[in-house]
């Protein structure tokens, strides 16, 4: 990203002409940015100074109000009181195998539709792109009647169907988060140019490897992009949580943050606290894969 | 421990299943593609310790139990019964506790899908409804076993349409108007017995810069309860259960009686009620902000017990007469209780359990935690009582008949629909819009109850 | 594009030879082809297309969720109990049109949701973008604040903005001194404010989102551009207007169908903050309440999803038209 904008940065200096507008325009820039991103903060912020008083003092002199003293104790008890762990687990073998199937078949596929000439090309890019921008409301219905007749062997879900396991969970969303990836993903592998593959033809390999060994690596960046979104929004994603999973305890840990504020109703700092916890993972995820996150984004490229 | 023990089970059950698609992926780099691999790891993973997952239902195997008794409170109420289950049964349980909210949201696919032994519900129609589309078990030979520690009453609220019976109550609970006893006496008021003294009484109130009646609706049920409490004031049982069942329209002028008396007392109820939790109105009666708070004893006074505000000083009346001829005869006094789904596994001890829940003693152990709720067991004495349950059971032992609920008296369905009415009528309760909103009402009810 | 700069040059070059028909690979890369495809496929018709389809037919039905569907007529008058999984006709659609009374104004508030995307959100999300994507100072920084949002979680957004509405505690009103019993504003609770004040919320997500998609589209305009319309003396909203934004178009259809969409599967944030009743009414939430409540309507709750599903087809449409379109031209250029 550094390398990316240098030249423009060089550009706009050595253009000369206007010195004034420019240092003025900055300066409405930063300012408009730094309001912006107080206002974006302060929910959050906010919600972390409750998390962080204890509820006594809330409740006697409100949430808004000056600190009398600070604690991570709701952090603890939240954590402790709700088996945290446990869902957390929940969420990692959902998101997980989630995250890295979808991009290894979105990638299969994406590769298939740029690299070879297969006839109906472009019915089936229509095929998966629209299939991500449907309603999830629209298809729970026969979903759900679907996921109770297909059977699972034991070992893979303890109900015996599709209904009720991480598998069937991870498999939903595999599916539903599909077109976008491969949406991306094509529009990300038509910018590599032809040669790469010439070199490999020559050395005669195959489908297979120009798509495992040369295509993937080269997509490092759009995989990574990716990545940060679909954790998003798989981690996120309660929808197909509580509607496909009738145990409490085999579900993610953002549709047990429900049973939580059942829980603590009264106490709001706890729940503060929980929810927070809840999304560390995902700020963690962003922070790792920041670097890649803008420049892997291809969604159609604009230079030609 | 039971949630220990059923996440423990998960655990193993789900690591192989993580395993073999990691695998699949490691293969797919190979030469074998995503699908080869994935069944080659599948059958080979088969043998790897740990797969057992216990919902076998043998004999003597755990009994899984379905909760909604998801607020710390009744949770522990509920671990001690189940545990004194086990105690007297020899059969192990499981518990899934789900979020209350999601879990009846959720029943319709729960009891089709793969759901537990015995699960918790509530009885009348809402227990009739699903037992009558086949999802739950006639448990006739448990109530000939248990059937003499009920009364008629409870007998009747545990039996379908079909003459079987279904459930096993737990408990129930009234509602009532709560208030502070330190606040009556501080400024002198005295408890209203009828329609004029308690507007008379929020008047005041309203003049000593309290909110008379605490008040919220935002998660929709809650006010529910004020208008079958003023259609059994005003109407009597016998009408508010025609008109669950549709059998009177919700266009009649009955029904507009009750939307009118509730508009005169609209204007010392909280404001902005559709915006709230119950909680927060509750915890404006804790604090003592408000007068009164129209509510069931399973919220208020358990939400007094989780903040460890003073108990002692919370009391209740009953509802004032509206009717002469209908008193205060009658009140909502929803009963929960267990029932067997339709795919129980482990038939047999489920109804051991249940047989041991149906006694006396299980619902006093229950309601030692519990202290909020009453027991339905005839002639039951419960050591354990505080003043509100005592005062609990003897006001509903009064009652010439108490009603369940309108989510539990009438189709869910049209439940849900007045919800939104009701709402609508919390914003703008003006004669007009009564007027439409019976009519909307009636439209719907129509269309849900005849096709 | 076809002269005018020199990096699209060995682009359409590249393009000319880079498709392969099926008919050259060998049979082992066939095998590669079909499985690369088949899986993927699959799992996408088996339990999104074919779901999808079934509501459709769903919706002429009428039926609780329990139990098996016939093809048998319901008659007429008789309760609902005994008329179950039978067929319907239009009656769900036209229930839903005439005695429903949450319709029409989830129609008109999906309309406003999408209103306040295209007229508010997302410009603020492009005007982000254009600002963090000149290189000022601390932009990385801006950029995952502004991102920031989008990465919460329902439950914690929910609990966020609680905090902030809340008629006697919140931030907001005790702020402006409106949080005593008398003078309360009712955020989340009053029908004529609540949509508003859950439009904020979403914006506050929104326009993160189509931040970071719009800087992805920036990051790919070619430096050049810029470079020669500065020199020509254009300032930097001129450059942006008549060189970028243009350039841009396929980034833009894509926002556009983001927006769209977007606006038309609200619902979390409403879900999360009152299931959507009383004010809060949006298409996806009467879906759901009907679909997946504890009654369930599903032949009616079917229909309403029809109708959403209509209605996100035209913007689903006007997208791949544009795509396919482009996609043709493209291999006009290589044949």
């Amino acid at each position: 990203m550094t390398t990316d904008t240098l030249p423009r940065v060089a550009a706009q200096q050595s253009s000369g002409g206007r010195p004034k507008p420019r240092p003025w325009g900055q300066i409405a820039a930063q300012l408009f940015l730094i309001s912006a991103s107080i206002l974006w903060l302060l929910p959050i912020a906010f919600a972390l100074y409750i998390a962080l008083r204890p509820y006594a003092e809330t409740s006697k002199y409100g949430y808004v109000s000056m600190p009398h003293s600070l604690t991570l104790k709701n952090f603890s008890d939240a954590w402790s009181q709700s088996g945290m762990l446990h869902f957390f687990t929940n969420s990692v073998l959902i998101t997980v195998p989630a995250v890295l199937i979808v991009l290894v078949l979105a990638s299969g596929v994406a590769f298939v539709l740029v690299r070879v000439n297969v006839r109906v090309n472009v019915a089936l890019l229509i095929l998966f792109t629209a299939g991500n921008l449907l309603p999830q409301q629209v298809i729970i219905t026969p979903l759900y009647r679907l996921y109770l007749q297909i059977p699972l062997p034991s070992f893979l879900s303890d109900s015996g169907l599709m209904y009720n396991s991480i598998f069937g969970l991870v498999a939903i969303n595999v599916a539903f988060q599909l077109g976008f990836c491969v949406f991306v993903l094509s529009n990300y592998m038509k910018s590599i140019p032809e040669e790469m593959y010439e070199a490999a033809l020559v050395d005669g390999a195959g489908l297979w490897t120009r798509f495992w060994k040369l295509t993937m690596p080269l997509c490092r960046p759009a995989l990574a992009a990716l990545a940060t979104l679909l954790t998003t929004w798989i981690y996120n994603d309660f929808f197909w949580a509580i509607t496909l999973m009738s145990s409490g305890d085999k579900r993610p840990v953002t549709s047990a943050l429900a049973n939580l504020q059942g829980q603590f109703v009264s106490n709001q700092n706890l729940i503060a606290a929980a929810a927070l916890i809840a999304a560390v993972p995902t700020l963690v995820v962003y922070v790792l894969l920041q670097k890649q996150f803008i420049a892997g984004l291809s969604l159609g490229s604009s230079k030609g | 421990m039971s949630d220990v023990g059923s996440s423990g089970t998960n655990g193993a059950g789900m690591s192989p299943s993580r395993r073999s698609l990691l695998r699949g992926i490691a293969g797919a780099a190979g030469l074998s593609v995503v699908g080869g691999a994935l069944l080659t790891a599948c059958s080979s993973s088969s043998t790897s310790p740990g797969s057992g997952t216990g919902s076998s239902g043998a004999a003597g195997g755990p009994v899984t139990f379905g909760s909604n008794y998801s607020d710390p409170g009744v949770k522990a109420a509920f671990a001690s019964l189940c545990t004194a289950a086990t105690a007297s049964t020899g059969s192990k349980i499981t518990i899934n506790t789900v979020d209350h909210n999601t879990f009846q949201t959720n029943i319709t696919s729960y009891l089709q899908g793969t759901p537990d032994d015995l699960f918790t519900w509530f009885a009348g129609y809402r227990m009739q409804y699903f037992a009558a589309q086949g999802l739950a078990l006639p448990i006739d030979d448990v109530w000939a076993k248990i059937g003499s520690n009920f009364g008629p009453a409870a007998k009747q609220l545990s039996t379908g349409l079909d003459g079987h019976q279904y459930l096993v109550p737990i408990y129930n609970y009234p509602w009532v108007v709560f208030y502070n006893k330190s606040v009556f006496a501080a400024k002198g008021y005295t408890v209203p017995t009828t329609w004029d003294a308690y507007l008379a009484l929020a008047k005041k109130m309203k003049a000593d810069g309290m909110i008379p009646i605490a008040f919220a609706d935002k998660d929709g049920w809650p006010a529910l309860g004020t208008f079958d409490i003023l259609n059994m004031r005003i109407n009597g049982y016998d009408y508010h259960i025609k008109l669950m069942k549709h059998q009177i329209p919700w266009t009649d002028p009955g029904v507009t009686a009750v939307f009118q008396h509730w508009a005169e007392m609209m204007p010392y109820m909280q404001t902005g009620a559709n915006g709230r939790i119950w909680q927060d109105a509750a915890k404006a009666l804790e604090t003592k902000q408000a007068g009164m708070m129209f509510q069931g004893s399973n919220q208020v006074a358990q939400q007094y017990v989780t903040d460890g505000a003073k108990l002692d000083d919370l009391d209740f009346f009953v509802f004032p007469e509206i009717n002469p001829a209908y008193g205060t005869d009658y009140m909502d006094a929803p009963t929960d209780g267990f029932m067997i789904s339709k795919k129980a596994k482990n038939v047999d001890a489920a109804k051991a359990i249940l047989e041991y829940i149906g006694t006396g003693a299980a619902e006093a152990g229950f309601l030692k935690t519990d202290m909020w709720d009453v027991a339905l067991a005839t002639g039951l004495s419960v050591p354990t009582y505080d003043a509100i349950q005592t005062k609990s059971a003897a006001e509903i032992a009064k009652c010439k008949a108490v009603a369940q609920f309108m989510d539990r008296d009438a189709d869910p369905a049209m439940a849900t629909a007045m919800i939104a009415i009701i709402q609508k009528f919390i914003d703008d309760p003006s004669t007009g819009n009564i007027a439409a909103l019976q009519k909307s009402a009636e439209d719907q009810a129509k269309a849900i109850y005849t096709s | 594009m076809t002269s005018g700069t020199e990096a699209s040059t060995p682009a359409t070059a590249a393009k000319v030879r880079r498709r392969r028909g099926v008919r050259q690979l060998s049979a082992r890369d066939k095998v590669v082809v079909a499985l690369l495809l088949g899986i993927p496929l699959l799992l996408d018709l088996a339990f999104v297309w074919f779901p999808a389809l079934a509501t459709v037919l769903l919706s002429f039905t009428k039926w609780n969720g329990v139990g098996s569907l016939s093809t048998k007529a319901c008659l007429p008058n008789v309760p609902s109990i005994l008329n179950n999984g039978c067929l319907y006709g239009v009656q769900n659609y036209h229930q839903a049109a005439t005695i429903y009374p949450e319709f029409w104004p989830a129609v008109q508030h999906n309309l406003i949701w999408l209103a306040v995307f295209i007229l508010f959100a997302t410009p603020l999300g492009m005007l982000f973008a254009v600002l963090i994507d000149r290189g000022i100072k601390g932009s990385r920084m801006y950029q995952s604040i502004l991102f920031l949002p989008v990465m919460l979680s329902l439950a914690l957004i929910g609990i966020i903005w609680e905090f902030m509405y809340s008629q006697n505690y919140g931030l907001i009103n005790t702020v402006i001194g409106r949080n005593s019993n008398s003078n309360a504003i009712d955020w989340l609770g009053n029908p004529h404010l609540n949509l508003w004040a859950v439009l904020v919320e979403a914006t506050w997500r929104q326009a993160g989102y189509v931040m970071v998609l719009y800087l992805a589209g920036l990051k790919a305009v070619d430096p050049s551009l810029r470079e020669a319309a500065t020199v020509d003396g254009a300032n930097a909203w001129q450059t942006f207007w008549r060189v970028v934004f243009p350039v841009m178009k396929p980034i833009n259809i894509v926002i556009m169908v983001v927006t769209v969409i977007e606006s038309l599967r609200a619902f979390d944030l409403v879900y999360i903050t009152n299931k959507g009743i009383n004010g809060l009414e949006l298409l996806s939430v009467l879906v759901t309440s009907n679909i997946v409540g504890e009654t369930q309507r599903v032949g009616f709750g079917s229909a309403l999803g029809v109708v959403l599903l209509v209605i996100s087809l035209v913007p689903i449409s006007i997208f791949l038209f544009q795509t396919f379109r482009r996609e043709a031209s493209i291999t006009k250029d290589g044949s």
